[in-house]
């Protein structure tokens, strides 16, 4: 369904770039980086607009939603115990004053401010802190922040503003998924509902700088300003309530309707930007708001238990014919990085290893000869009668994926390779990946911890790739234990570095996250996980 | 009459067995683990014990005929179950849903029959005959348009172009208007079709030499003689054309932005939320047969020639009077 869409929305794309281009006056370029808009005084009231493409499906803030778009509405509502700068990617404190890990990362000890109550006028307490986790840990999987919790013991309240989180292994991860909006506090008031009962919001209670007003299912959810909010992170350098009188969030699916309320005044701020829009945007003046996913970044992902894949000397050659720039510029545009790492640049702990992914298709036919597969009459290698043809499991719910896949195709047939192109929607890349039918797998996981090497790679966790390194497992499982920050970022070079010289992964692009908003917006940013921060510096100066 | 309906509400009820049954093996055969899907596919810390619970919880864990039973008794009970992702009754849903696709198909359907009769009328009233062949290549046309497209390009000049309609939304009646046009393309060229051929076949028959020897013009030859018995053949494609409208909602609703059937079987599909999509394949099999039987019950009264009750019912496919 998904590349049926990337299809209308080029065409539309087309129209829409004629059309805007001739109704276009000669603007400045846009300014493109982490936050929106001119250098204007901040304008206070009023309200702004902001299309999102999906419904938020829950409003609980742990709870399983739409994923990005649900945590856009959700991070308005509730707070987190730490703030993560999206400008130094360090954390800071935000409802905790500070905070403390033991050295094997097992117990974590956070201070929190006294000053802060709830939406409905209840204290901040431990107590809420304590609830809020044990409750994501009753949930179990029906929580997307189950997963932070891997070996979670207990939460203890030592005294109403100081409270300790113990896991019986090492989770060095955890202060920092602690700044994520599924980790964010609510009050007993959402505990106290069964979790299958808050969905629809009318229960959540945060301390948030918005409180929600109305949800209506696939068509709207308005929050209104919270009076008397006064405990942003230090470094937003806001002290105080947000600037606007209320945010709607439209659900409109359509990214090229999206575009158009946009470009015909009909919304402030308009989320999920396809690439192809991105030119559109910018020639007409449209300021964009744009940031580099942390993350595993796209890439060719091996299956390691498959025969041909599992000889290095295969997957270093696929990396030297493989042509990141091309692909980069050819399926998406400068607002997208290419790939140095596994990790992408905005990820904590990320460290630069291209110079093992270099374009260079000579090394890579010798690498190949090297290992037995010759030219077949076909142009495609073979080795003992089988043929160098592999499959690509692939997910076509983000657009550019064919275009680059059908490139790389024809890069790696160049050096006699032959990929075959395996697309489908989640639940059968899901399958895929669980039953290992596939070489190759092209796919990325955005999160803004360098943790995610250990959830994709480690011989513990779901193990797609079926990688069996006692090497990198060990560095996996270190970093988790590495309760200093410097110590682990070493830590997780080094699994870079082990990932990239075995060739297990090789790194094409990085996901970009755009929005758009109107030239009289202001304040917008996203945040160190790349997803849309808090609205209380937002503002706009339209009527 | 009453034996007539009794029978044809078993068959209708044999339907929707029959519906429930192949939606049941179709969905429960499906590649991808529910379990997993509810976790997210970024799940990738989740303990298999958890899966199980998860499993348990939604009754996953028992053997496929105990599941297909399950749910057919909690079916007869009016049960369609619960939606996987947001635990809400599936009935529920789908009745939150039911009033602002009602809404459109409504305008849409209104739209269509105007549209489309008006159409076919005119076709065959026009005196000249390349006036009237021009106007017949029509429907062949507004059929193989693709909706998303249509919708898209109305979107393009009647909201973003000229604003004089909001591009997403269904507050008011303006908001409905689009999309209502979105579902009107198809089906009322569907209805022109149909309509311009029987009508042209009706026009041929004596009965209208006789009209027309009697001095009628042509007004009362179309109106009062020839559409009445035309009628019939669109009559019965009623129940094609409900089902055209329910799922053009999803390209309609889609691209208007508007909540309604169509988003959340959109939604419902892209989540893999078994019990929902059953449960909207289950409502469109009903609406289809009630439809059926609706039509079935009105033939007698625009034609009474045609008597039901008796062991065969004639069903009219052409307007050539017996």
């Amino acid at each position: 369904m998904s590349s049926f869409h990337w299809g209308r929305t080029a065409l539309l794309g087309t129209a829409f770039a004629l059309t805007v281009a001739l109704s276009a006056c000669a603007g400045g370029s846009a300014g493109t980086g982490t936050t929106a808009g001119t250098d204007a005084e901040p304008a206070v009231g009023g309200d702004l607009t902001f299309a999102l493409a999906n419904d938020p499906i829950s409003l609980n803030p742990s709870g399983t939603g739409s994923g990005n778009d649900t945590w856009y509405v959700t991070r308005q509502l509730v707070d987190s115990l730490l703030y993560q700068n999206p400008d130094t990617n360090e954390l800071e404190p935000w409802l905790a004053k500070s905070w403390e890990a033991n050295a094997d990362a097992t117990v974590f000890t956070f201070e929190l401010r006294d000053d802060v109550t709830f939406s409905d006028g209840t204290p901040f307490t431990a107590a809420d802190v304590k609830g809020t986790f044990d409750d994501i840990i009753a949930a179990g999987p029906k929580s997307q922040a189950v997963s932070s919790f891997v070996g979670y013991q207990e939460t203890t309240v030592l005294d109403d503003y100081t409270v300790q989180v113990t896991f019986s292994t090492p989770n060095s991860a955890f202060p920092n998924s602690t700044s994520s909006v599924p980790l964010g506090i609510v009050g007993a008031a959402t505990l106290a509902v069964p979790y299958d009962d808050r969905a629809n919001g009318a229960d959540v209670v945060g301390t948030g700088p918005f409180v929600l007003n109305t949800y209506t299912k696939d068509v709207e959810t308005v929050l209104d300003r919270r009076d008397g909010y006064a405990w942003s992170p230090a470094s937003r350098d806001l002290d105080g309530e947000a600037y606007l009188d209320s945010v709607t969030f439209p659900i409109v699916p359509e990214p090229a309707v999206r575009t158009g309320s946009l470009t015909s005044g009909q919304v402030d701020v308009i989320g999920g930007v396809q690439p192809v829009d991105v030119e559109t945007l910018t020639a007409s003046s449209f300021p964009l708001v744009s940031r580099g996913n942390p993350g595993v970044s796209f890439g060719e992902y091996f299956n390691l238990s498959r025969p041909i894949v599992a000889d290095i000397a295969v997957r270093e050659a696929i990396a030297h014919a493989t042509n990141a720039t091309e692909i980069r510029d050819t399926a998406l545009n400068d607002e997208f990085n290419v790939g140095t790492s596994i990790l992408a640049a905005t990820t904590p702990g990320y460290a630069d290893e291209s110079d093992y992914f270099e374009f260079d298709p000579k090394t890579s036919a010798k690498l190949l000869d090297g290992a037995g597969w010759k030219l077949g009459d076909d142009g495609i290698r073979e080795k003992d009668g089988t043929r160098l043809s592999l499959v690509v499991n692939w997910i076509t719910n983000f657009g550019p994926n064919q275009t680059s896949l059908e490139l790389l195709q024809q890069q790696l047939k160049d050096v006699g390779i032959e990929l075959t192109l395996q697309g489908g929607d989640v639940p059968s890349f899901l399958e895929k990946q669980t039953s290992g039918d596939f070489d190759i797998s092209w796919q990325n996981l955005s999160r803004a911890d360098g943790d995610v090497l250990r959830t994709t790679f480690s011989s513990a966790a779901a193990n797609t790739l079926r990688i069996d390194d006692p090497t990198l497992e060990a560095l996996l499982q270190e970093q988790l234990a590495t309760g200093d920050p410097a110590a682990r970022a070493d830590v997780l070079a080094d699994a870079q570095e082990r990932i990239a010289s075995q060739y297990y992964q090789i790194p094409v692009h990085e996901l970009t996250s755009i929005l758009a908003t109107q030239p009289d917006v202001g304040g917008v940013t996203l945040g160190a996980d790349s997803r849309l921060d808090q609205l209380t510096g937002a503002w706009t100066a339209a009527e | 009459m009453t034996r007539y309906i009794i029978r044809r509400l078993a068959q209708a009820i044999g339907v929707l067995w029959a519906a429930y049954t192949v939606s049941f093996l179709v969905l429960y055969a499906l590649p991808g683990d529910p379990a997993r899907l509810i976790a997210g596919p970024d799940a990738t810390d989740i303990t298999p014990a958890q899966l199980d619970a998860l499993r348990a919880e939604f009754g996953l864990d028992k053997p496929l005929i105990v599941q297909y039973f399950d749910r057919l008794v909690a079916l007869v009970r009016g049960d369609l179950g619960q939606s996987i992702p947001t635990g809400r009754p599936v009935t529920e849903l789908i009745g939150e849903a039911l009033p602002s696709t009602i809404q459109i198909a409504a305008l849409g359907l209104l739209l269509a029959i105007v549209f489309g009769t008006g159409l076919a009328i005119l076709a065959t009233f026009s005196r000249n005959a390349a006036l009237g062949r021009l106007l017949l290549a029509l429907p062949p046309l507004g059929v193989a348009v693709p909706g998303f497209w249509f919708a898209l390009l109305l979107i393009q000049w009647f909201s973003f172009g000229i604003p004089l309609f909001p591009a997403v939304g269904n507050v008011g009646f303006a908001a409905a208007v689009l999309p209502a046009i979105t579902l009107a393309l198809p089906t009322g060229a569907t209805i022109a079709q149909l309509l311009s051929k029987s009508l042209a076949n009706t026009l041929r028959e004596p009965y209208i030499d006789t009209v027309w020897a009697k001095g009628a013009g042509p007004a009362r030859v179309h109106f009062r003689h020839a559409l009445r018995n035309a009628a019939l053949p669109a009559l019965t494609v009623t129940g094609l054309i409900v089902g055209q409208l329910l799922s053009g909602t999803v390209v309609a609703e889609t691209v208007f932005s508007r909540p309604g059937l169509g988003r959340v079987t959109a939604t419902a599909v892209a989540q893999q939320d078994i019990p929902l999509v059953q449960g909207i394949v289950l409502f469109a099999a009903a609406v289809f047969v009630l439809t059926n039987l609706l039509v079935d019950l009105i033939y007698p009264i625009l034609d009474p020639r045609i008597v039901i009750g008796r062991r065969r019912v004639a069903r009219v496919q052409t307007g050539v009077p017996a």
